[in-house]
């Protein structure tokens, strides 16, 4: 069962709104609404799910409806029409008092310009949720401060909001949302205030975290490098209506219509970049000099599961796994030759990326690339050609060439 | 420049007179126009009102009540602290608001500006006044937020209440006199009540407008956390709306104080009376010096209300 399950959702900011949900039905247009009534519509019956555990992110255009999309899952926002089910129950249903207990238990919200309180220090800003639920002193204070740790803010405990970068703040703003221990994590633009450089960071930082807490997050951005970064999957949004869900993949490579086309119009320079745009050095262990203690070792070093063999003149040979490396080490075995594995995906430095793209999305081990001697200059992995084709991140001294 | 005034004169006094037929024409128009004596009305209300048993004593009740606060805890317990520890205790409290900056002005100013009223023999009326302008402030604050929170969380309240703070703010104060005399009797109490009339408003604006001015996500991090709306009111707009609130407060009692003379019509004890007999019997030494005293009052008033605000925000 999907955790957030949304059914024909439907919002219009005006005075007379089943008038234009009637509109809606017949296929008027958001514009013709508001030309004929002077209704805006904020979202136009939207249905989707979210499964547990992804990061949904929900892109469009300024206007598009993505706030007030994000504010009908928790209810800021009354809808006008339609559903939406939490683990099963109808948050459109509830009354105020389970509204609350959700809003409390399930769900905590990051917003764009970090919501701080300024009148209360760090400490007392993440400890904000548990305080109204009226949790004990001593309990609310650890659970604040294993938060603030999470963060990496550990220290600032005791420092006001407005002494704090951009940055930190919205750490902080973090920190309060996890305080309560949520299921799900409702980021509305949480670093669109950031600058690009903090903004990588705190991509980065959002992914360790999901690593380690497995939430449901649901994250608001207007940005596609954003999206295609941290998005397990990505709803497109257009004048209010869901144009399209998908993986970053099918996003990328197959738009459903003009509007999701000119956002990924961008990102199209696939054609332009090669294998070696987007390479990183590899881990690697000498065939002729290295045992199964020493690949053992950089595999654990590195966080990797498999590690690449080669000659001493950097000749591919293949590839080892960690779980039968460390078979071969319990088994007291020096050699490491008979557990190579010689099928290993390869590509050449000039493979474009639209190539690598497929590949590296059924590959489950990286791809090699090599050169006409069949030297290992460097490996694929599929974040990387998905950052390059959303525009960043590519190796661009050796664009030049 | 003579000539050019008589010239003016005789031009208008010849077109009056040329135009009179005309002017009187059209003022027959509007002749059917009775007379509408709503001044009548508003007095037959007041009257009724005093003749009705129950909102008699309703008013009776008040007044004692506002009696009680004024004279009996203001006035009597400020009686009791002789004015030297009286000025001691004000001039270490504001310096205790002051002490972070390291600005003694204020703590001076309180020490020399009460021994000054001392010395010119005002002290027991700057109680009578510090007691009026005090009750005042109380009444106005214990309605005036709460009526102010309420306006900041409602438009509908807003609307209604807007326009009743207008009409409050723009009638002169002269004209409070009457049914606060009618109601209240003469001495200190109706005194209080025509300034909390005159003087509440700006609290209550700016409570409203404090309220109001809390930034959307702040609102909605707080709602989205799951809190009451009493626990949004206490936790999040109350302490953001705190220095605005304060800044109504201040307000409230600088009006306060501009009503003490006025109040003083209606037989209210003071520096206010003293001003109000000098300008009577044309006694200019008089007058400056009770004068001068109100000044002193007023702005150690305000300067401490404000350094206690100032304090308040760490
Ligand atoms: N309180 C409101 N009253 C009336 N109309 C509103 C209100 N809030 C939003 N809207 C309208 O609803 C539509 C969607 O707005 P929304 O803020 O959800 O867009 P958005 O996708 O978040 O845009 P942005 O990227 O600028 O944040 C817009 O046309 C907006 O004008
Ligand atoms: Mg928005």
């Amino acid at each position: 069962m999907a955790k957030l399950k949304i059914e024909n959702l439907t919002k219009v900011f005006g005075k007379r709104p089943k008038q234009a949900l009637k509109m809606l039905e017949q296929k008027k247009t958001k514009e013709e609404i508001l030309n004929d009534t002077g209704m805006t519509i904020g979202v136009n019956q939207a249905s989707f799910e979210v499964e547990e555990g992804e990061i949904f992110v929900i892109m469009g255009l300024s206007g598009s409806g993505k706030s007030t999309l994000v504010r009908l899952l928790n209810r800021l926002i009354e809808p006008t029409g339609g559903n939406v089910w939490i683990d099963g129950e109808n948050l459109a249903q509830m009354n105020d008092k389970q509204l609350r207990e959700v809003r409390r238990k399930k769900m905590s919200m990051v917003f764009q310009k970090f919501g701080l309180f300024p009148f209360r220090t760090i400490l007392q800003n993440v400890e904000y949720g548990l305080e109204i639920q009226g949790k004990d002193k001593g309990n609310r204070k650890e659970q604040a401060l294993k938060s603030l740790a999470l963060v990496g803010l550990k220290g600032y405990e005791e420092q006001y909001p407005d002494q704090l970068s951009g940055g930190m703040q919205q750490r902080v703003g973090l920190a309060r949302a996890l305080a309560n221990d949520p299921d799900i994590l409702l980021m509305d633009e949480a670093f669109s205030a950031l600058d690009p450089l903090i903004r990588k960071d705190m991509q980065d930082e959002l992914l360790d975290l999901q690593e380690k807490m497995k939430k449901t997050i649901v994250f608001i951005t207007h940005d596609l490098d954003e999206a295609l970064r941290i998005g397990d999957r990505i709803m497109i949004m257009k004048d209010g209506a869901v144009v399209q869900v998908g993986t970053p993949e099918d996003i990328l490579t197959h738009p459903a219509d003009d509007y999701v086309e000119r956002f990924v119009e961008d990102v199209d320079r696939s054609k332009v970049f090669t294998a070696q745009n987007v390479m990183i050095r590899p881990e690697t262990i000498n065939l002729e000099k290295d045992g199964p203690r020493v690949a053992l070792q950089r595999m654990r070093d590195a966080s990797i599961s498999s590690i690449f063999v080669t000659r001493r003149n950097r000749e591919l040979v293949g590839i080892v796994h960690a779980d039968e490396v460390s078979k071969a080490v319990k088994e007291n075995e020096k050699n490491i030759r008979t557990l190579v594995k010689n099928e290993v995906p390869t590509v050449s430095l000039d493979t474009p990326i639209n190539d690598l793209f497929e590949l590296s999305s059924t590959a489950s081990i990286p791809i090699a690339v090599v050169d006409e001697n069949r030297r290992l200059n460097g490996i694929i992995i599929r974040s990387k050609v998905l950052a390059a084709l959303s525009g960043s991140e590519v190796n661009s001294h050796e664009l030049d060439s | 420049m003579n000539w050019i005034a008589d010239l003016w004169r005789s031009f208008i006094g010849w077109l009056a007179e040329s135009t009179e037929p005309v002017y009187n024409w059209f003022d027959g128009l509007l002749a059917f126009l009775p007379r509408i004596p709503f001044g009548d009305w508003i007095e037959s209300l007041v009257d009724w009102m005093k003749n009705t048993e129950f909102i008699a004593n309703r008013f009776n009740d008040l007044r004692d009540f506002i009696a009680f606060i004024s004279t009996d805890i203001f006035l009597s317990f400020f009686q009791l602290i002789p004015p030297i520890i009286f000025i001691l205790i004000l001039t270490a409290v504001s310096f205790w608001f002051t002490r972070k900056k390291r600005a003694y002005g204020l703590p001076v100013l309180v020490f020399f500006g009460l021994l000054l009223i001392e010395s010119v023999n005002y002290w027991n009326d700057m109680l009578l006044t510090l007691s009026l302008v005090l009750t005042a402030t109380l009444i106005s604050i214990v309605v005036g937020i709460p009526l102010g929170i309420w306006m900041g969380k409602s438009n509908r309240v807003q609307q209604i209440v807007t326009p009743i703070l207008d009409f409050m703010q723009t009638m002169p104060a002269f004209v409070y006199l009457l049914p606060a005399v009618a109601f209240f009797s003469i001495g200190m109490v109706p005194g209080v009540v025509a300034s909390v009339i005159f003087a509440m408003p700006p609290t209550v604006r700016l409570t409203n407008l404090g309220i109001r001015q809390v930034p959307t996500e702040m609102i909605e991090a707080s709602d989205s956390f799951g809190s009451t709306s009493l626990q949004k009111l206490f936790k999040v707009q109350l302490p953001m709306a705190k220095t605005t609130i304060m800044a109504g407060v201040n307000q409230t009692i600088m009006l306060a104080l501009s009503m003490v003379v006025i109040a003083a019509m209606i037989g209210t004890d003071g520096l206010g009376r003293q001003i109000y007999f000098a300008v009577s019997r044309n006694d200019l030494a008089m007058g400056f010096e009770a004068g001068i005293c109100l000044v002193i009052l007023a702005i150690i008033l305000d300067r401490l209300t404000q350094a206690f605000n100032l304090n308040k925000m760490k």
